[in-house]
């Protein structure tokens, strides 16, 4: 195996380029600045390939594009000793050579830039809008499969409920369990230095009721099931399965979204229940444990000093961070495009726009209550 | 075209005693199957004979129960991984649907095995790339572009290309002509026999498309039983005295592509 190079010998006028070794791709590192810096000071060249041993298209594009390097510059350019298969191989990708570059550098400089920033501006624009009409044409649909019973998907919601609610209690339960007896632990150090240890169960009831329960189990929910959307639905986006749908009369907010945001809306407020109990039960083990307020001074005290109220504005907000999380999730999924990238940035969106939206829900949720006094 | 006449005698692809099982369903049993230097093979077998199996079997994506595949003389099921690894550098493969990386251009996609595999500037490298997708027949602005932005055909195209990316010995094809159209198909049909030619490349091709069998293959193996039940020249095959063969070689379609040819 000789190594690829190419001599340069002028004489008489005429410049010889003779090439040798195995000219294939595998080494064309080795001659390429040798061909990129090949020029001749004569009108005629010659270039020789008796001593080739290999050529592959990698070598025939280097002698191809120092062909019309030279040709370029006005030199007449001949081929000495190429054996026939040789020719033809150089022959076939001088041929295929493009002509014009295939890729142009993306434009800089301020105007590109403001251009772009213009459009990222009315994206957001058109993604609210887009967001808003996939809200209106779920509601829509929702409204006419209620009014005819015939087009409900029982299996389908049963389905997805367990996805979303059943499979979810473990690590709805363990989250809030752990976050009551954090609570519990913190209260208790700052409250005991004011002896006012009994106030715990307060703290935590009302802060595991009102807000905590609720909030953490959409959280947990958006990142389980609202990804689970988002990339299932998205997948079969990507492999034009919703497009089938449309063409057998089957309308993919009908059969895939209703029955998933349905699920959704009924799940979480069980979800949320379970994670209360879970979260007070949680407090209640770790105040007997750190604080010694029994079990039943912890019933008695939350029986007697939390309001009811507590856990309905609780459970009043659940269904609506079940909508928020399904309908970004699915309207996500349906602004996928193309490839499995496109599916995976798409996640990405619903989870982290989801939960933004419950967290400002719940803001909302919190000034409106207080507006109200409750 | 590669110096590769101390082999030119022994096959490219040699499959001897092959068995392919899934669970209690046996695919292969006793497959035995040469493929020649520089020669076009179709494979064609009838729905769910095996084909693609056979295909991924040889390229080292199914790992088969039984048998032995020797590839450029280099037994890749039991070779070591550096040998194993040097005889992947020779061959491409063309999926069915492209599998083009979707993240990335039809440049990026053609250049990515150049990059892991070669030492060579990025320019150079950008230049071979516009030369393979140019040679598949795509035009120079498909190189821009990603997976999801062309047409099934340009798919294929630019899946060639990619498999063609360090100059093969072997190309396998998965149905390549399947969902073009005809005149697409005649296309991409001249293509593989210019590249054949030019190249010197070794085809091996899982097909259904009669018009590519009669057009360039220069052998068949049909799939049938278990094994391949007969091979050689197309001209061959209405001789063959078994159901199947005789109805895929002298039914209507197979008339019609003769004509044409």
């Amino acid at each position: 195996m000789t190594e690829p190079s190419l001599h340069i010998e002028e004489r008489e006028g005429v410049t010889t380029l003779r090439l040798f070794g195995r000219l294939v791709t595998d080494r064309l590192g080795e001659v390429e600045s040798d061909f990129a810096n090949a020029s001749t000071t004569s009108r005629m060249s010659q270039i020789d390939l008796s001593d080739i041993e290999a050529l592959d298209t990698g070598g025939a594009w280097l002698v191809a594009d120092l062909v019309a390097r030279l040709e370029a510059n006005g030199v007449e350019v001949a081929f000495s000793n190429a054996s026939a298969a040789h020719r033809q191989l150089i022959d076939v990708v001088a041929a295929a050579r493009p002509a014009e570059k295939g890729i142009e550098d993306p434009p800089r400089g301020l105007l590109p830039w403001l251009s772009r920033i213009g459009e990222k501006t009315a994206g957001i624009g058109k993604s609210i809008l887009s967001l808003m009409s996939f809200v209106g044409e779920t509601l829509t649909v929702l409204v006419r499969t209620i009014l005819h019973p015939r087009r409900w998907r029982p299996a389908a919601l049963v389905n997805q409920m367990e996805e979303v609610g059943f499979n979810g209690i473990p690590i709805v339960v363990l989250m809030s369990f752990l976050i009551g007896v954090v609570l519990a632990f913190q209260g208790a150090s700052q409250l005991r230095q004011f002896g006012a240890e009994i106030f715990v169960v307060d703290l935590i009831a009302i802060s595991i009721l009102r807000e905590l329960g609720i909030l953490l189990t959409a959280i947990i929910v958006a990142g389980r099931s609202g990804s689970a959307f988002t990339a299932s639905m998205g997948s079969m986006k990507v492999r034009e399965e919703l497009d089938a749908m449309r063409t057998l009369g089957l309308d993919p907010i009908e059969v895939l979204v209703v029955p998933r945001v349905t699920a959704l809306v009924i799940m979480l407020p069980i979800l949320g229940f379970i994670a209360n109990i879970a979260g007070l039960f949680g407090g209640a083990l770790m105040s007997w444990i750190e604080l010694g307020v029994s079990p039943g001074q912890f019933i008695t005290r939350l029986r007697e000093n939390t309001d009811v109220w507590h856990l309905v504005i609780g459970m009043i907000k659940a269904p609506v961070f079940a909508a928020v999380i399904g309908t970004v999730a699915c309207w996500q999924a349906m602004q996928v495009r193309g490839s499995a990238d496109s599916v995976g940035r798409h996640t990405t969106t619903s989870v982290v726009q989801s939960i933004f939206l419950v967290i400002t829900v719940d803001a909302l949720f919190s000034v409106f209550f207080a507006e109200l006094g409750l | 075209m590669n110096a590769t006449n101390d082999i030119e005698r022994t096959p490219v692809i040699q499959v001897r005693n092959l068995r392919n099982q899934f669970g209690s369903q046996v695919v292969h049993d006793q497959l035995d199957l040469d493929v020649w230097q520089g020669e076009v093979l179709g494979i064609v077998g009838g729905s769910g004979t095996g084909k693609s199996v056979l295909l991924r079997t040889i390229v080292g994506l199914n790992r088969p129960v039984a048998g032995s595949i020797h590839v450029l003389g280099v037994d890749v099921l039991h070779g070591s991984r550096a040998e194993r690894l040097e005889t992947e550098r020779r061959w491409g493969v063309a999926f069915q649907d492209g599998a083009l990386f979707s993240s990335l251009t039809v440049l990026q996609n053609v250049m990515a095995p150049m990059r892991e595999h070669l030492n060579l500037s990025h320019s150079l490298m950008k230049a071979l790339g516009e030369l393979k997708i140019s040679l598949v027949g795509l035009p120079p602005f498909s190189c821009g572009k990603l997976p999801s932005e062309l047409s099934g055909g340009m798919r294929k195209r630019a899946a060639l290309a990619r498999a063609l990316a360090l100059d093969p010995v072997i190309v396998f094809l998965d149905e390549p002509t399947a969902g073009l159209d005809p005149i697409g198909a005649a296309a991409y049909d001249d293509l593989i026999g210019e590249l054949k030619r030019s190249l010197g490349l070794t085809v091996f091709m899982v097909t259904h498309d009669l018009d590519s069998l009669y057009a360039i293959c220069d052998r068949i193996a049909v799939l049938s039983e278990k094994r391949v039940l007969v091979e050689g020249p197309i001209e061959l095959m209405k001789d063959v005295d078994h159901p199947w063969v005789q109805e895929y070689f002298t039914g209507p379609r197979a008339r019609a592509a003769q004509q044409s040819t």
